[in-house]
């Protein structure tokens, strides 16, 4: 592992009963990079993120998370207080289902609001601040900040988790099909908001997606998964452009041509 | 009482929920689980402020009971009568000549002093209840202090009311470690049991949870910086002693709307209006 | 006119037990009730109090009854507070209900077994028609007696077990837990959930039984085996170094079949619910069976999307004499919190007066 990766893992195993879900497989991301991981339904994708994440134990491997001090953590063997406020502070996850990730009793403001005051925070003049300046960005109406998500639609409830989870300048973020569900012109939008916001903030993303579209648009680099196993990576306009693994050739050339 | 125990329990009960309170007070503010016994009294009405009451009740104790600030008050007068069965302590009205005080949903206007217990009813012992209904999911909360999803409903009612909405059973930080559930005293009290000089001790017999704030410690409602916790209370003055400055309750004299306002806590009027002090409705009484 | 502070708490509750002692003994020219009628006439109602009462003593459950107007909570309720003050003097070994001298059993799943389908004195197939003949008298009946043979009554999963098919408990070495002694605390193992279950209020645990079957957490029950009889009594004194025999109790047990789980590698058993009660007491135990069957989902790999599944939601809402307690306890004296959310809603109303914006939002359309 060099010394400059945000996150790294080696040699990730992990079978459930006799599937292999992941296969020997080594990770590396840098900070304020966004690394997209593709492939179909059962090639492991999420299962990798959900190890990387600390939510999913390994059967072998290690995860290492390098802290904003420099220092290395083993995330499976990390404390679970520890894990818990690296959630809430330093790491972000974006779930496929906007309403796994928010109260959806609790207003808008008070959705955003709350990880500065799991964070501390006391003024709620601030507070409100912080929520209406992070509803401009993820570009819900200003007035829409007491309301409850129950009144959203999917697309402004997907952009109220991105809200919620960026307002602690996360430094890495955990995207699981952010635009999965959403209309074909949601997603546009939600995509351009995304790769906007990972790129004023210096994010360092790792997005799982099924569609090869979407990480042509927002990811650096890439990772092809197929059964468990990395069968190609590199930079994504190369990997795409050039794919070398029959998979991913096949992925490529089944995208509809618009 | 033949047949019983001194105060009812038998000793080792009371030895376990000494050891119980023995961790509360070590541990301010956080909820000891105890084997809350069945008592003649049905849960609810007081069985955890009795069982804690016994275990630290001795010959020479003299106890209050007061619910909702009254000594005469139905349950009041039924538990001073259990106590004044089973153990023959002596029993006192007054907040000053007290040893031990019992109680429910208030805490006396007149200070505590250091040889003074003060034993709250409580029936809910988990601030976080109506937030989360999992107790296995709040205990986690109270060990990692996770305590930001309280600060949310404070915000969502300054949000949807322009204040906290809250007006009993204000959620404190204790020892600034954990959150506690004051019992459903108002919020008028609260302030009382910050660095209270008497020992504070809490007892939950259905939910089975023994908690204490020991002398002297650190208790604050929770707020914003910006939305600084507010005691309310009715604003008048007692109709019968004059006092600006005591909880009151509201009385309704007639059927055309009139009211009165009265203070909650017996003793205090009386021992004011023993001195001299009367309200616009007040009458002399002898000092007793 | 002026105030005058209501006192005399003391006298009212003086007045308020002199008159109930008056209306539980009702008009004074019926003759009072005595004990051995309610034990004997009543004894379904006995048999509910030792349940959730946790004692198992027909006189004072009798008691209890009548001291409790029929009011079978309350009498439960009268024999926790009694059974606190008594002594623990031993632990029984555990019953053995294979040589339960039984009176009635029954089995769902076998047309017929050894030991047959011996039915009892059961209602099941009575019909439900008023007999007003009771109300002028009721003479003793008496029914025609058989010989049975208590050794050739193999319990059914017994019989299931032999081949394998059902999933088999084993007696581990560690204590069970005690709720009369330890608060609950979670994960609560089998034996606790089902010591709650055993003294839980029989409508709560029929009504969650019956969700299961309507949908809420299905698990497909048979009933395998009730079986209703005496079962001895055994303690170990340490002195003495062997078990002895110190009484007979009445118990109801119950075994349900319920969804076999298995898959191509490991080979498909059938999975128990167990229900045990003091007394003649079926809906009981049939339903303590289906409810403990349904808490099992988590460690047999099923989803939990139903309450009867739920084990926080069951066993903290099982226990009769607590929830009584705390719906009852309502009726205390609340005034003082009252007058505080009074002056809170009070304020708030003279602020939103004050301000010209609505506070309240009507739900939008969502807008895209």
């Amino acid at each position: 592992m060099t010394d400059e990766t945000l996150l790294s893992a080696r040699r990730l195993s992990l079978s459930f009963g006799t599937i292999p879900a992941l296969v020997s497989v080594d990770v590396d991301l840098w900070p304020g990079e966004m690394l997209a991981v593709v492939g179909e339904s059962g090639s492991g994708k999420t299962t990798l993120l959900n190890v990387l994440s600390g939510r999913l134990s390994p059967d072998s491997g290690t995860v290492w998370y390098r802290d904003p001090a420099g220092r290395l953590h083993d995330v499976h063997a990390m404390e679970a207080p520890l894990l818990r406020k690296l959630h809430r502070s330093d790491w972000g996850f974006v779930q496929q289902d906007p309403r796994e990730n928010l109260r959806m009793g609790v207003t808008a403001g008070g959705n955003v609001g709350e990880r500065l005051m799991a964070q501390g925070a006391r003024h709620y003049g601030s507070i409100r601040e912080a929520a209406l300046d992070w509803l401009s960005q993820v570009e819900i109406d200003a007035d829409r900040i007491d309301d409850l998500p129950r009144t959203f639609s999917g697309g402004m409830l997907q952009r109220l988790q991105i809200a919620r989870t960026l307002v602690t300048h996360p430094r890495l973020v955990f995207m699981d099909e952010p635009t999965g569900g959403l209309d074909v012109s949601v997603q546009a939008r939600l995509l351009d908001l995304i790769r906007t916001l990972v790129s004023r903030l210096r994010i360092a993303a790792l997005l799982v997606t099924h569609d090869i579209a979407v990480a042509r648009l927002l990811a650096h680099r890439i990772m092809v998964m197929q059964r468990g196993v990395v069968v190609e990576a590199g930079l994504t306009d190369q990997v795409l452009d050039d794919p070398q693994h029959a998979y991913t050739q096949l992925l490529v050339s089944s995208v509809l041509q618009a | 009482m033949r047949g019983y125990n001194f105060a009812y329990l038998d000793e080792q009960t009371k030895r376990m929920i000494r050891r119980a309170l023995l961790k509360a007070v070590a541990i301010p503010g956080y909820q000891i689980p105890f084997g809350s016994r069945e008592m003649p009294l049905p849960y609810g009405w007081g069985t955890g402020g009795i069982q804690v009451t016994a275990s630290v009740l001795g010959p020479d104790d003299v106890l209050k009971v007061i619910d909702q600030g009254a000594d005469d008050t139905t349950n009041a007068v039924s538990i001073r009568r259990f106590f004044a069965r089973t153990a023959g302590v002596r029993t006192t009205t007054r907040t000053t000549e007290a040893t031990l005080i019992q109680t429910r949903h208030r805490i006396p206007e007149t200070p505590l002093r250091e040889d003074q217990i003060i034993v709250y009813q409580v029936p809910q012992p988990e601030p976080l209840y109506r937030l989360e209904a999992s107790r296995a999911e709040t205990r986690r909360m109270h060990a990692l202090a996770e305590y930001g999803v309280m600060h949310v409903k404070l915000y969502e009612d300054i949000a949807r009311f322009g204040q906290v909405a809250i007006s009993y059973d204000y959620p404190v930080m204790v020892n600034r470690r954990y959150l506690m559930a004051p019992s459903p005293i108002p919020a008028f009290d609260n302030p009382k049991l910050h660095r209270m000089p008497a020992l504070q001790l809490f007892g939950a017999g259905r939910e089975k949870r023994i908690y204490a704030v020991p002398p002297y410690t650190d208790v604050r409602s929770l707020d914003f910086e910006d939305h600084p916790f507010r005691a309310g209370r009715a604003p008048h003055a007692c109709g019968l002693c004059g006092a600006a400055d005591s909880y009151l309750d509201e009385v309704v004299i007639d059927d055309r709307g009139q009211r009165l306002f009265v203070c909650s806590d017996t003793d205090y009027c009386a021992e004011r209006r023993a001195a001299g002090h009367l309200g616009t409705e007040g009458v002399a009484e002898a000092a007793e | 006119m002026a105030y005058v502070a209501v006192k005399g708490g003391e006298r009212a509750i003086d007045s308020a037990h002199t008159w109930l002692a008056e209306s539980r003994r009702g008009d004074p020219a019926v003759p009072a009730l005595d004990l051995a009628q309610i034990e004997q006439q009543l004894g379904r109602a006995v048999d509910r109090v030792m349940g959730e009462g946790s004692l198992y003593d027909r006189e004072l459950a009798a008691l209890a009854v009548k001291q409790a107007q029929g009011d079978l909570i309350e009498a439960a309720f009268l024999l926790r507070a009694y059974r606190t003050t008594l002594a623990r003097l031993a632990h029984s070994r555990p019953v053995d209900t294979a040589s339960m001298h039984v009176r009635r059993r029954i089995s769902a799943i076998f047309k017929d077994l050894p030991g047959g389908q011996v039915l009892g004195p059961t209602y099941d197939y009575t019909h439900r028609l008023l007999d007003f003949a009771l109300e002028s008298g009721d003479a003793a009946a008496s029914a025609p007696s058989v010989a049975t043979d208590d050794a050739a009554m193999p319990r059914v999963h017994d019989i299931l077990g032999r081949e394998g098919l059902i999933e088999w408990d084993v007696a581990g070495d560690a204590e069970p837990g005690d709720l009369t002694r330890q608060p609950l605390a979670f994960p609560a193992s089998r034996d606790v959930r089902l010591q709650a279950l055993a003294r839980g209020d029989e409508g709560f645990l029929l009504g969650l039984g019956y969700s299961t079957q309507r949908g809420y957490g299905n698990t497909h029950p048979f009933a395998g085996e009730i079986r209703m009889g005496e079962v001895s009594v055994e303690i170990e004194p340490p002195e003495l170094g062997f078990a002895i025999d110190i009484g007979d109790i009445v118990l109801t047990e119950c075994q349900m079949v319920n969804q076999f789980k298995g898959s191509k590698i490991t080979l498909p058993q059938f999975t128990r619910g167990y229900g045990l009660v003091f007394g003649h007491a079926e809906r009981k135990a049939m339903a303590m069976a289906l409810v403990d069957r349904a808490m099992r989902a988590a460690e047999l790999g099923e989803e939990i999307t139903a309450p009867g599944q739920n084990v926080e939601f069951v066993l903290y809402h099982s226990d009769n004499v607590e929830a009584t307690g705390f719906v009852e306890h309502l009726k205390l004296p609340h005034y003082v919190d009252f007058q505080s959310e009074l002056e809170a809603v009070r304020r708030m109303r003279a602020e939103a007066g004050r301000q010209s914006d609505v506070l309240e939002r009507s739900s939008r359309e969502p807008v895209e």
